[in-house]
């Protein structure tokens, strides 16, 4: 399965990528509308000190604890991407508790949400990968175990 | 501020109505031109730092950002144009000597802009390269003037060391210090995948760059910085540099703020020392002492090795490199006075050498004319900046051309002229690790090979509208080439007909 992978080496830390996320899941066509002016909710975060930065999101693992976790039932597995189901989440942040990516953050909705690889909104692809501009994050198959 | 207030030359625009406040320009910019006001709740900038290297342009996601040419002018004066007032200005106020850096700006005439290439037409059929087979390939160094046979009347095949490129443009040196590990590590390995060299510059050679020696030229100038046997041995041809078209007669200075780590274990030098390469070669005084060179660095390859003499292009170019191709040298280079530069004094590239157009024919000529073309190839540089030039260069009797400025367009340089200030955002003429690390090899190689591939299928084009389908069949076939609003002096030295005739 293809997932996003982060090289920190090539990772500019311009935080470009969080941006792209959440234009790619504002459900808006033009950037400007959807961004300007509010605190934006990406699902990939950028981790930085003064000399390395690299971004983190949902690492699509192969025994997620966070779905184990889920009092819910909110979050499963479907075809390798974890998804959540926002209508059943109920904000308990047991996920983000036991997540060793903090891959998981509140909405700006309150309930959870997450990297879904943009499979469900009309970006198509990763927009994170798409909008990189030195090629740190890319959307490969690495051929790990499932 | 007062009398040493100069109006910043650009001016940032912000569309605020765009301008989402993501910071990525605050980021990105190594002059500190942008920032957010908490105040404000807005972005902000500061012009007088900005050097229009266009990264923030580039980089913003909702294209709010686009800087201008500043309209706070002087009296507008033919004489006195702002540029040079506002260099008086700088003088007077830092009694130093201006730097700039890549090459000449001015406004001199473009030779390859008023020389236009024939076709076939009826009397010849044109060739289709997609088609038909379409041969770029050349390979540089002493030819023999005439067949000879061995004892056993066989003919003899072995030539003196040579050069094999897949199409006649190389990458011009640059060396590491100057410009990034990741540029170098780009040159390097497009180099590589598209079958040409690229040239180590001054610098010497990182250790990790010599996996890619059968790609490599090796140079040695006058401060033999990283020279030793190993470096030597490491390249496919070694390049004695007297010279660069950005500037002649001058040497070197790369600040000891840039020689830190590998730079300074490559160059063999101590961290935090300037590296000054002499002016002249000190031993170096006459065309025998250059022969002396050319020969220890053979003997020190076991003339496996063909040796590049390098030099600008200036007055006396043609009885230069006649004396060159005379020293043993398998290859002359010749920069012109358009060639870039890491820094250079602004008086010194804006108005010292030769257009290389010239210098090209001349040296073609003379060699021809002496009997001694066949000792030397010829590579020309300086300015070469399309496929277009290519052609044109080699009808003019260049093997192959050297390029640099656009390799460097080709990694995202944008031209800003600022390389001496060591804060290139584009992650080109740097060391700082946050700035060397915008430069992502897998990125830049592949653009310099989609550029050479670009303009390789374009040399084929070019060379099969003229129904020529060798590049050696077109060196030097100045009947290919036609002038255009040139004079009589320029039309003879360039040895091309005007348009019409």
């Amino acid at each position: 399965m293809k997932r996003v992978y982060v090289n920190e080496a090539w990772c500019l830390g311009c935080h470009l990528c969080e941006y792209n996320c959440a234009f790619a899941n504002s459900g808006l066509s033009d950037m400007v509308l959807a961004l300007k002016g509010k605190p934006i909710y990406p699902r990939i975060h950028v981790e930085e000190n003064e000399q390395i930065s690299y971004a983190v999101s949902c690492r699509h693992c192969k025994d997620p604890v966070c779905v184990k976790s889920c009092i819910a039932g909110a979050l499963s597995k479907q075809d390798g991407v974890i998804r959540i189901d926002k209508n059943k989440c109920v904000a308990c942040y047991t996920c983000v508790l036991v997540c060793p990516y903090g891959a998981l953050a509140p909405s700006e909705a309150g309930v959870m949400q997450k990297c879904e690889l943009c499979l469900q909104n009309a970006c198509g692809e990763p927009a994170c990968v798409k909008g990189c501009p030195n090629r740190a994050i890319v959307y490969e198959e690495r051929g790990e175990a499932e | 501020m007062g009398v040493e207030f100069i109006y910043p030359e650009f001016e940032v625009v912000r569309n605020d109505a765009r301008c989402i406040a993501c910071r990525v320009c605050e980021r990105q910019c190594s002059n500190e031109v942008h920032a957010f006001s908490a105040e404000r709740g807005a972005m902000v900038s500061d012009e007088t730092k900005c050097v229009n290297c266009q990264r923030c342009v580039s980089l913003c996601p909702t294209r709010a950002l686009k800087i201008v040419k500043s309209d706070c002018t002087l009296r507008e004066n033919a004489n006195w144009s702002n540029q040079t007032i506002r260099e008086v200005y700088k003088q007077a106020s830092s009694g130093g000597v201006l730097l700039s850096s890549m090459g000449n700006p001015k406004n001199f005439p473009v030779y390859w802009d008023k020389i236009l290439i024939n076709a076939s037409q009826v009397t010849n059929p044109s060739i289709d390269p997609l088609r038909e087979p379409m041969e770029t390939h050349v390979s540089l160094g002493k030819k023999p003037d005439r067949i000879s046979r061995g004892a056993d009347g066989k003919i003899v095949c072995e030539l003196p060391p040579q050069i094999d490129l897949a199409m006649p443009v190389m990458f011009s040196a640059m060396s590491y210090g100057s410009i990034s590990y990741n540029a170098h590590a780009s040159l390097a390995r497009a180099a590589t995948e598209l079958g040409i060299l690229y040239n180590t510059g001054e610098g010497g050679l990182h250790e990790d760059f010599y996996r890619y020696g059968p790609n490599t030229i090796v140079q040695v100038a006058s401060g033999r910085f990283g020279v030793h046997e190993d470096y030597l041995e490491a390249g496919s041809a070694i390049e004695i540099k007297m010279g660069q078209g950005a500037k002649p007669g001058i040497g070197g200075h790369l600040p000891g703020a840039k020689i830190v780590g590998d730079v300074s274990r490559t160059r063999m030098i101590p961290e935090g020392s300037d590296a000054i390469s002499p002016a002249p070669h000190h031993d170096i005084y006459s065309i025998e002492d250059l022969r002396q060179l050319v020969y220890s660095l053979k003997e020190a390859t076991e003339y496996r090795k063909p040796i590049i003499v390098k030099v600008a292009a200036v007055h006396n170019i043609a009885a230069i490199a006649s004396g060159i191709a005379r020293s043993g040298a398998d290859i002359i280079a010749i920069d012109g006075f358009r060639g870039g530069t890491g820094a250079a004094p602004t008086l010194i590239r804006d108005n010292v050498g030769i257009p290389i157009e010239l210098a090209l024919a001349s040296v073609d000529q003379r060699l021809r004319d002496e009997g001694i073309r066949n000792n030397v190839s010829l590579v020309v540089g300086g300015s070469i900046r399309s496929a277009a030039d290519v052609i044109k260069a080699v009808a003019l009797g260049a093997d192959a051309c050297y390029i640099a400025t656009a390799a460097l367009l080709a990694l995202g340089c944008h031209l800003c002229r600022t390389c001496q200030t060591g804060k290139c955002n584009w992650g080109i003429a740097t060391q700082r690790p946050d700035l060397v690390k915008r430069l992502n090899p897998d990125v830049g190689s592949e653009r310099l090979v989609n550029l050479m591939t670009a303009w390789r299928r374009e040399i084929m084009e070019l060379m099969g509208g003229m129904g020529i389908n060798s590049i050696e069949a077109l060196r030097g076939n100045r009947l290919m080439l036609r002038g255009v609003g040139l004079n009589e002096t320029e039309l003879r030295i360039l040895g091309v007909a005007h348009a019409g005739e």
